[in-house]
């Protein structure tokens, strides 16, 4: 990404240049461009969870949301979930301490994680259309399908953000500030958990 | 990263070397490096030119959405007309709207916004310029890609908002509607992007000095319309996902025959849809808060009440959405609430008026044509105002629903408020784009055509919608017409005459284009006695803006470096002229700028998103191979420096400023 600067290069040459120049707002660019990004993301999520919570009655010809659901299952799968935004945490801290080999690590571990939920999810898909819930079966797979599916979609995208965060931090191929875009990546991935928060409530939890 | 000014001259001095060869560190490719050409253009990421490039392709879909109209107007000319058949009466309606909205205001909007908003901030750039450009681009590609419908099976003719059942289908089997799902995909992005970066942009780089409260009335209102955008954007992102994967994978999301909710699209629609009026009008609201003080030679009055009633538009606006759907059986009291909501949004809006009134009282006015197109955006946009409080009364609204009466209403409102403003925009700022004065004569030909034009047209409106003839209608008899006053025959002729009126008003403006290119002198550079910061640089402005940036004491900082008042008298006097503020600013001028440099890969993953598009409708395979391109693209573009490498650039002379990029690879 980018942000416009007036700065002086650091005596290394690195181009360091997320610290040490003023915005009017002390956020850099980047960080205020992906909060807006996901203030943006919030409506999204808003309209989908709109969408299924309108629809997740309409069941016909199916079993019904509480006969599918696999809760225990759900609930170690967002724990999974949860406990990345922790190794992701830790991935961000050592970004900040310039440790290139702990970074990599909690990146690949947080990707492994977000992998193990996106897995568990592709589980509890092939059950549900085994057990007579199709994308086109009725009105709440469709629905269901939909909000939980552009999460997934969601996970994956970050997991490939994380990998290829890996794979540039292990070549030193990161234009700017690393410590900065390990950041953003992080906000991201905890925001996309924090959706997950609201959906395991709404979708699994309260029952219809 | 995108510009950056180094104090330290890079060592590159010594090498002695007059060529230099542009670095491939990083990036995938050599970095483009024209100057000149059509390269320097397709890969630029200046935001000037971007703005032109925004309002060059806007103005082209404004003239094609135009005929259109003309189109439709023709059919209605006359009785049992055969111009036009059902089915392409259809699509022409809807890709008329869809067009003018989403193609031309917004677009031309975000021409605007691009090229003004760093000036008007005292910025050399965005903050995101490989963004802005590749904004640019999904919103080329995405109208052009909307327009091929029309040759690959027909367009969408569902009309604008796209109402469940009418994009079932069923009851539209070509691939229009999916083209214009996909379509609007393509140039959310553009849209959402570029909301993104103008926030940033406004909030973070502003010049010393510039409080919120100090930034010129235009770049406030691009930054409501810029939240508005964030916010509406994903809404409407959501709905058009719904209705492809009801169209192309079989869901049912808006099927009753299934036990949907087809109400569930309108709410989808209209949350969007409704900011989506005030996303087109603030921008032209911005630009007249701009052009009625300059020539009345007066403060804007009450500036602080225009930006809170521009924001209290931007929140209130989130509130009204239903009052498109009181006929749609909501029930009395989500009603009421809609109906009490959105007489209250008229409030804001008239604060507005009543302060561009004041601004023109007792003022030196000066009926330029940009000023004649500002006092016309009053005039106009009130009579469409007061229509639309009649829509408000929700037992008025009923019976105004779907009829010609709306498309009057909201004509006057986009067509008096948004266009034109836009082309008071044009006549107010053309001479700081391109150094030409547009030619005045031919502007009051283009102004009073298009008033006159504008009030044949969608005047007639308000009776043939009260008498009933319901919107979308494809054909009249004159057997069913009426009588007297009210005979909808004549009052439809009017119209379409009308229509061409305002055709040629249009066309006048074309012809000042193209005339006053070929024979009008350079213009001066402050030709309107201007009050803001954009005016501060020459014209057109250097590719960096300003030699030093700016600081800013004052509301109207240009204006208050050229005037002094005196205390004793309250009289203005001159103090300083353009050219001795430039020349104070240019002794300060900052060395080794680096802009921004061009690069690939905005295009690059732009044009990757067509062909997605075009592979989900024909062929998945092909989806997939666009799908490969934009990760690749992705990655080229995360591993590209925003600024080039220190190499890339020319070895500075005698230690002066570096700010060339070599153009020799």
């Amino acid at each position: 990404m980018a942000d416009v600067a007036v700065h002086t290069p650091p005596a290394d040459g690195h181009d360091d240049h997320a610290h040490g120049h003023t915005t009017s707002t002390g956020l850099s660019n980047n960080k205020l461009a992906m909060w807006m990004f996901l203030g943006s993301e919030c409506l999204l999520f808003g309209g989908l969870i709109s969408t299924y919570m309108l629809y997740r009655g309409r069941h016909e010809g199916s079993p019904t949301p509480s006969q599918l659901y696999n809760i225990p299952l759900t609930s170690i799968s967002s724990f999974v979930l949860l406990m990345s935004s922790l190794t992701m945490v830790l991935a961000v801290s050592a970004a900040q301490r310039r440790d290139d080999r702990n970074t990599m690590t909690w990146l690949t571990v947080t990707a492994l994680l977000g992998a193990t939920f996106v897995g568990a999810q592709v589980f509890e898909f092939t059950e549900f259309v085994h057990e007579g819930l199709g994308f086109t079966t009725n009105l709440f797979g469709s629905s269901f399908f939909t909000l939980t599916g552009f999460h997934g979609v969601h996970v994956t995208v970050g997991i490939i953000m994380l990998m290829a965060l890996v794979g540039m931090v292990s070549r030193s191929r990161i234009p700017g500030d690393k410590a900065e875009v390990v950041e953003m990546i992080g906000l991201y991935w905890h925001f996309v958990d924090i959706v997950w928060i609201i959906i395991f409530t709404l979708v699994y939890l309260i029952p219809s | 990263m995108a510009i950056s000014e180094r104090n330290s001259v890079p060592a590159l001095a010594g090498s002695g070397s007059a060529y230099v060869t542009p670095s491939t560190s990083f990036g995938v490719f050599k970095r483009p490096v024209e100057s000149t050409g059509w390269r320097s253009w397709v890969f630029t990421v200046d935001h000037k030119k971007l703005g032109i490039m925004y309002g060059v392709v806007a103005m082209t879909f404004f003239v094609i959405g135009g005929v259109e109209a003309l189109l439709i107007r023709l059919q209605l000319a006359a009785p049992n007309n055969k111009v036009l058949s059902a089915g392409a009466y259809n699509q022409m309606f809807t890709m008329h709207a869809t067009t003018m909205v989403f193609l031309f205001v917004m677009p031309m909007a975000a021409a605007f916004a691009n090229y003004l908003v760093p000036l008007q901030i005292g910025a050399r750039d965005v903050a995101f310029p490989r963004l802005n450009a590749f904004g640019f681009w999904c919103f080329l590609f995405g109208g052009i890609f909307l327009n091929t419908s029309w040759f690959l099976g027909g367009a969408a003719d569902s009309g604008w908002f796209a109402y469940a059942p009418n994009t079932a289908l069923a009851f539209s089997p070509s691939h229009g509607v999916d083209f214009w799902a996909l379509g609007l995909q393509i140039t959310g992005i553009a849209s959402l992007t570029g909301a993104i970066n103008l926030i940033v942009t406004v909030l973070n780089m502003r010049a010393p000095g510039m409080s919120l409260m100090k930034m010129p009335i235009f770049t406030w209102m691009v930054l409501v319309v810029q939240f508005l955008l964030l916010f509406a954007i994903p809404v409407i992102t959501v709905a058009l996902f719904l209705l492809s994967f009801q169209r192309n994978f079989g869901a049912a999301f808006f099927s009753v025959e299934k036990g949907a909710d087809p109400l569930l699209w309108q709410h989808l629609f209209w949350i969007f849809g409704h900011p989506e009026v005030y996303i087109l009008v603030l921008p032209s609201f911005g630009i007249v808060s701009e052009v009625l003080p300059v020539f009345s030679k007066k403060p804007l009055f009450g500036y602080k009440f225009v930006v809170f009633s521009g924001a209290a538009i931007g929140f209130l606006g989130w509130g009204v959405w239903a009052h498109h759907m009181f006929a749609s059986g909501l029930g009395p009291v989500s009603v009421a609430v809609f109906s009490v909501a959105t007489m209250a949004i008229a409030l804001p809006t008239g604060v507005k008026i009543v302060n561009w009134t004041m601004t023109l009282w007792g003022g030196k006015l000066r009926f330029t044509t940009a000023m004649l197109f500002a006092v016309g955006l009053i005039i106009e946009f009130t009579i469409g105002g007061l229509s639309g409080v009649t829509h408000a009364v929700a037992p008025s609204d009923t019976q105004q629903t779907d009829t010609y009466y709306i498309v009057a209403h909201f004509h006057y409102v986009l067509f008096g408020g948004a266009v034109f403003g836009l082309f008071a925009g044009f006549y107010y700022w053309w001479p700081k784009m391109f150094a030409k004065m547009l030619n005045e004569r031919l502007g009051k030909w283009n102004f009073w055509l298009m008033v006159l034009g504008m009030n044949l047209t969608f005047g007639p409106m308000h009776i043939l919608g009260l008498q009933g003839q319901p919107r979308r209608m494809q054909v009249w008899t004159e057997f069913r017409a009426g009588q007297g006053f009210f005979n909808l025959a004549f009052w439809n002729r009017v119209a379409s005459v009308g229509s061409f009126v305002l055709a040629i008003g249009v066309l006048m403006f074309l012809i000042n284009v193209i005339y006053t290119y070929r024979t009008a002198p350079v213009a001066p550079a402050d030709p309107w006695d201007a009050r803001s910061l954009e005016w501060m640089t020459s014209s057109p402005p250097a590719e960096h803006n300003f030699d030093a940036i700016p600081t800013v004491h004052e509301l109207d900082e240009f204006f208050h470096r050229k005037y002094e008042e005196n205390e004793a008298t309250g009289e203005i006097h001159q103090v300083s002229t353009y050219e001795e503020i430039m020349a104070d600013e240019a002794t300060r001028a900052d060395k080794h700028i680096h802009l921004p440099s061009p690069s690939y890969w905005p295009i690059i993953l732009a044009v990757g998103l067509p062909i997605v598009a075009y592979g989900l409708i024909f062929a998945r395979l092909l989806a997939v191979f666009g799908g490969v391109v934009i990760l690749l693209a992705m990655f080229g573009w995360s591993m590209e420096p925003s600024v080039a490498d220190e190499s890339d650039y020319d070895p500075p002379v005698d230690g002066g400023p570096t700010k060339e990029l070599a153009t020799l690879g």
